[in-house]
């Protein structure tokens, strides 16, 4: 959003592209964000109201490109759209919801929550209107949407559409996915109930989300007394993401501040290898530290075990006070990795490093640019700056001199 | 004005608004009670039909002004735009009636009926905006230092078409690179130091015909705004030219060594890092035994409380270096954390490989002079407790302080004459020299950075136009700084091209409304030059405000400051406001219907109030929810008209103010919180209590406490005594 925003402020046409039913990326799904504390969806809401004001921006969402030709300056890219099975004249009353009769797992809230097979996203979604997941929708032998829909705005048998644009530049902006944690083997995600990751934290403590808002245990749905906190879940190791996904230090202290606010008798413990919190963010995590039941740990966690209780029994060597510890924990968030989502722009020209991030230097100077985490491991703030920077090398390749 | 009879209303029953109220009467009320020219319902407004209904309208002359009372203005805002062919207002009764109230309620009609009312009198106090376009704009940017961001700026800039102008303070360019060997890697496998080829991209700034470079040059004064900016320099003579955006890249400082003490930075052998960086690019052999002690200076509240963030890698880099140099060398590393984030960690990994770096994590280090060896004491180390290490040279890494700070600097003023803005000065370089009311540089956060929205627009400085780049902005290393670099241009651009078109840039994009001020009346009291957060106004020597437009971020602050209420915007004004307060049909005192009015912010409160909506919670019915700008436009002449219209409460729902401010215009909800302390005067004149005024901090994502907070609200005013100003 921010880089088609910029280059559109300018004066530039773009088309967005996005491959989900609505704008916002992984961030709207998010409670806060560190170190302020504050809602995502005040800033993604800036960035909507930009995007209302600016007709230059062509929003395609259920889309994703196929294929891309040409060359900088002159680039052909033939866009596919998902039927949504719901069109523009939907209002999202939302009469079509009460109706239906199926409902789904929602990947909105990682599936810790169900929607009906018609549904919105979200109350902040953009565009706001509902869709259909066809992959449980009993089609129109059910059809109870369409007849109580007003708008005439429900078609089930609407089709794939493909579009075919042209463009000076391509930005990459496709940004991550969280590690499959469930590949660590010793940390027991997908295995004990009560291990989650870090994602899923940022829903539950979202209003919005399954528990709304209220941080809980998995198994019993009973308030947490003591939770852990797994760094470096995937990161920093030759086996998973072998570079540093820098943002889950102070996820990780944010999601310590997210407990401690709803649970002033809760512990929290932080297991870290180094505590990542560079520049401005010092003082976030200075804070994190005058909290006393907020427990540091140096040290790598070794495993992860279940106990008769359903709690998460998590050892780990501590390198500063010596030896071993084991915490029995009522909730422990692993902070995974971000991994790019390369594999979804494999054929579009893009040229990858072997962890899977659009880089610069593999690009040259082809009118091909990447920005966000598609580019590298980056905060908001770091890809807000770096998506600006690529609307400018967008432009470059389109300005005539 | 919008001429009342050429407005049409247009008012939609679908998504239940039909079933919740009667919309025929609302039509009676617009045509009855706001005397438009007529009032059309419809099912389905934004349908093909409804907007070929109005479009028709519009085009055969019957209305020069569109009303439409239908669903809220975030959404289907495609659909009614008719551009400039008619003014238009948008009445929200779907989120904030029929998806927030009880179907068929008296109290349901009544506040429907009321939002008609209070639309029909704003849309006739509107006007198209006039956009306004100052005299011979420029396109050229003015790039500010040149460092590798400074050039970077430069050189993209120049690659996308725009002139620059490059003001570096030194008789070269190149900035802090220039005194580094090598550099850190910043391409794959960034396993090794790279060959600094700040040359490089000096020959290329040069090279370009597009770039204008002005060495050994100090600015003498920037006076104007974007579009506008007056430069006069000089270096050795005088220049002057005119500048549409500025780029601020005047880098950083490295944190005074000799001020570690603590550290032994007094004691022979004792070097900080910019001194042994000099010595291995000079190529002298490091000495046998190397300790090098991070985060010297930063994280540390006697001298830098925040992390520098790239002395960790270069520290790395150094010890490296050193191997290279003297491979006998035995380098060891005294951390707190090694923060090598992202690919950065590649490079880390290589040094751990190597035998001869020895890294510990240590705390509170101690440095003492053993006869002639050095030694270093820490405790809570990898090696278990306290540990001693003994040397020939310690390397204490400083950090990073941004060069708009210059401890010597004092404000030449009795401290009773001092204004915020002039204690912002203290300690402050002298870089730009702006002509501006507010002072001559940009303001900063406490850590001295410059003031921004630093999570999700961190380049709006709160000084339009001028956006900053690279370490002056935060701590960062050269590869960050560049695409910064990159980014701030691109501000940068886009403000030379917005400003012309008459457009506002960051955050209220593309509005074309700016305030007009009826100086006639003007009392010369200096509230809006003082308030406005952005300094867009400056002063005569009769303290007569002087606009500078295009620095205006139309957030109308200084709206809200004007006590004699001289300043408004075509489509937003005080008489405006006025007129929907006083519009609704207020119950009298004995029917025990009381009225609350709500401002609020539209940027995050509104939408979580529609929020509420969507997710089908109740809504108050006695509340009157009316929109501001921002919470800073708000004028306590609309507190006095509520009070003395029988309004029985009042709230503003704004955003968090503070550090952590989330205030999209930084000031707005702070100073509406600081007015609204002071309206206790009018409340006491009134015989009024001060409870009936509420100040509120309300978030985006706060849609599920909001109906709640002001239920509660709601039931405190029903406890009192009704307004006894009813029906005057
Ligand atoms: C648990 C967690 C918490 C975090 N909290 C914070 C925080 O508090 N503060 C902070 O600064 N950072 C935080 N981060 C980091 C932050 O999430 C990222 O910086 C941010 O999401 C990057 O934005 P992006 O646009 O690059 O990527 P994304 O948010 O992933 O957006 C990419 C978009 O591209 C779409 N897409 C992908 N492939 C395609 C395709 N082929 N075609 C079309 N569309 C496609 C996706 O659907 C998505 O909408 C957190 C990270 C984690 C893991
Ligand atoms: S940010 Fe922290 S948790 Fe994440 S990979 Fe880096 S060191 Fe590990």
């Amino acid at each position: 959003m921010t880089a088609a925003l910029e280059a559109a402020e300018m004066g530039r046409k773009v088309t967005l592209v996005e491959r989900e039913p609505y704008l916002g990326g992984r961030v709207i799904r998010m409670a806060k964000y560190f170190p302020k504390l504050c809602p995502p969806g005040c800033g993604t809401e800036i960035n909507f109201r930009r995007l209302r004001a600016n007709p230059r921006v062509t929003i395609m969402v259920d889309s994703q490109v196929a294929s891309i030709t040409g060359a900088r300056g002159d680039f052909t890219a033939t866009i596919k759209t998902r039927p949504r099975y719901v069109n523009e004249k939907c209002t999202a009353c939302g009469d079509c919801e009460k109706v239906c009769p199926v409902e789904r797992s929602d990947s909105y809230n990682y599936g810790m929550k169900n929607t009906k097979a018609i549904y919105l996203a979200d109350a902040l979604a953009m565009p706001f209107r509902h869709s259909i997941d066809m992959s449980v929708c009993k089609g129109a032998d059910c059809g109870e949407c369409v007849k109580v829909c007003k708008y005439e705005a429900i078609d089930l048998a609407m089709e794939e559409k493909t579009t075919t644009i042209t463009a000076s530049a391509v930005v990459h902006a496709t940004g991550w996915k969280p590690y499959d944690a469930s590949r660590i083997e010793n940390l027991g995600y997908g295995q004990i109930k009560n291990v989650i990751n870090n994602v899923e934290m940022e829903r539950l403590a979202s209003v919005s989300g399954p528990t709304e808002g209220r941080i809980l245990r998995r198994d019993n749905g009973e308030p947490p007394s003591v939770v852990a906190m797994v760094q470096c879940a995937g990161s920093r190791d030759e086996n998973h993401l072998p570079y540093c996904s820098s943002i889950c230090c102070l996820v990780s202290i944010k999601h310590a501040n997210y407990v401690r606010e709803q649970y002033p008798d809760s512990d929290v413990y932080v297991f870290y290898i180094d505590l990542r919190a560079p520049g401005k963010y010092e003082s976030f995590y200075r804070k994190a530290m005058e909290d006393p039941k907020i427990h540091f740990i140096k040290g790598k966690v070794a495993r992860i075990e279940e106990d008769e209780s359903g709690r998460a029994v998590v050892t780990a060597e501590d390198i500063i006070g010596g030896g071993k510890t084991r915490v029995a924990c009522d909730l422990v968030v692993l902070a995974t990795g971000m991994e790019p989502e390369s594999k979804s722009v494999a054929p579009l020209m893009a040229k990858f490093n072997p962890d899977g991030f659009i880089l610069e230097e593999l690009q040259g100077d082809a009118g091909l640019i990447a920005c966000g985490v598609a580019s590298g491991p980056f905060d908001v703030t770091t890809s807000t700056q770096n998506s600006t920077a690529a609307a400018l090398k967008a432009v470059q390749a389109g300005a005539r001199r | 004005m919008a001429d009342i009879t050429k407005t049409g209303a247009y008012i939609c029953s679908g998504c239940g608004i039909g079933d919740c109220v009667n919309v025929e009467a609302l039509a009676t009320v617009a045509t009855k009670e706001g005397k438009v020219a007529f009032a059309k319902t419809h099912p389905m407004l934004c349908g093909a039909e409804g907007v070929a209904l109005i479009k028709g309208d519009i085009a055969s002359g019957a209305v020069t002004a569109v009303s439409i009372a239908a669903c809220s203005p975030r959404v289907c805002y495609d659909i009614f735009d008719f551009g400039e062919s008619a003014v238009l207002d948008r009445i929200d009764i779907r989120e904030k009636v029929a998806w927030s109230q009880e179907p068929g309620h008296l109290e349901t009609q009544a506040l429907a009926e009321d939002y008609i009312r209070m639309g029909m009198v704003k849309i006739k106090a509107m006007e198209l905006p006039v956009p306004f376009i100052p005299e011979e704009p420029s396109k050229t940017i003015m790039v500010v230092g040149g460092g590798i961001a400074g050039m970077t700026a430069a050189l993209n800039a120049a690659k996308a078409g725009y002139k620059v102008e490059l003001v570096e303070k030194e008789p070269a360019l190149g900035g802090f690179a220039n005194s580094l060997g090598m550099r850190l890697p910043d391409k794959a496998p960034y396993d090794a130091p790279m060959e600094n080829d700040i040359g490089q991209l000096v020959e290329d700034v040069i090279g370009d015909d597009y770039i204008n470079v002005h060495l050994g040059a100090t600015i003498n004064k920037v006076s104007g705004g974007p579009g506008i900016f007056d430069v006069s320099l000089s270096n050795g003579t005088d220049k002057a030219f005119r500048a549409g955006a500025i780029v601020l890249a005047t880098g950083f400082n490295p944190y005074d060594v000799k001020k570690l003490t603590k550290l032994g930075a007094d004691l022979p052998g004792v070097v900080g890092s910019v001194e042994f960086e000099s010595m291995l690019k000079e190529g002298k052999a490091p000495p046998k035994r190397i300790v090098f002690i991070l985060c010297a200076g930063s994280r540390d509240d006697e001298h830098l409380p925040y992390c520098s963030s790239v002395c960790c890698a270069s520290s790395l880099k150094q010890a490296w270096l050193a191997r290279q140099a003297n491979p006998e060398a035995s380098v060891t590393v005294i951390y707190r954390d090694i923060r090598t984030t992202g690919n950065m960690e590649f490079f880390y990994k290589q040094v751990q490989q190597d035998p001869g770096i020895f890294l510990t994590k240590g705390e509170t280090p101690q440095v003492a002079r053993e006869g002639d060896e050095l030694s270093v004491t820490a405790e809570n180390t990898l090696l278990g407790g306290k540990v001693k290490f003994m040397a020939d040279m310690v390397v204490l890494a400083t950090g990073m302080v941004p060069s708009t700070l210059d401890p010597s600097v004092k404000v030449d003023k009795p401290e009773d004459q001092m204004q915020d803005f002039d204690r912002d000065q203290v300690g402050k370089a002298s870089i730009l020299k702006l002509d501006y009311r507010q002072g001559p540089e940009v303001p900063d956060l406490k850590l001295g950075f410059p003031d921004s929205h630093f999570i999700c627009f961190p380049y709006e400085t709160r000084r339009t136009g001028i956006y900053a780049a690279g370490t002056v902005r935060h701590p960062m290393d050269a590869s960050v700084a560049k695409n910064d670099a990159i980014g701030a241009a691109m501000k940068a651009i886009q403000c030379v091209e917005m400003v012309p078109r008459g457009e506002a840039v960051h955050p209220r994009a593309r509005d074309l409304s700016h305030p007009e001020f009826a100086m006639e009346r003007c009392t010369q009291c200096k509230r809006c030059t003082v308030e406005c957060p952005f300094g867009a106004i400056n002063e005569d020597e009769k303290t007569n405000p002087i606009p500078v437009k295009s620095r205006c971020r139309r957030c109308a602050t200084c709206m809200g400051a004007c006590p004699v209420q001289i300043i408004n915007f075509k489509n937003y004004s005080i008489p405006m406001v006025g007129a929907m307060i006083k519009a609704i049909d207020m119950p009298d005192e004995d029917e025990e219907r009381p009225r609350v009015l709500a401002f609020i912010c539209e940027n995050d409160a509104m939408p979580a109030l529609e929020m509420a909506g969507i997710n089908r919670l109740r809504i108050n019915p006695v509340v009157r929810f009316v929109p501001l700008r921002c919470m800073g436009s708000l004028n306590l002449q609309w507190i006095a008209d509520a009070l003395s219209s029988g309004w029985d409460g009042i709230m503003l729902l704004g955003c968090k103010h503070g550090d952590d401010y989330q205030c999209h215009n930084v000031k707005g909800s702070e100073l509406a919180t600081i007015r609204a302390s002071k309206v206790q005067e009018t409340l006491d004149r009134l015989m009024l209590e001060s409870e009936r005024i509420l100040v509120d901090a309300v978030q985006i994502s706060d849609w599920q406490r909001l109906p709640k907070m002001i239920d509660g609200f709601v039931e405190q005013i029903s406890e009192m005594e009704p307004n006894p100003y009813k029906g005057f």
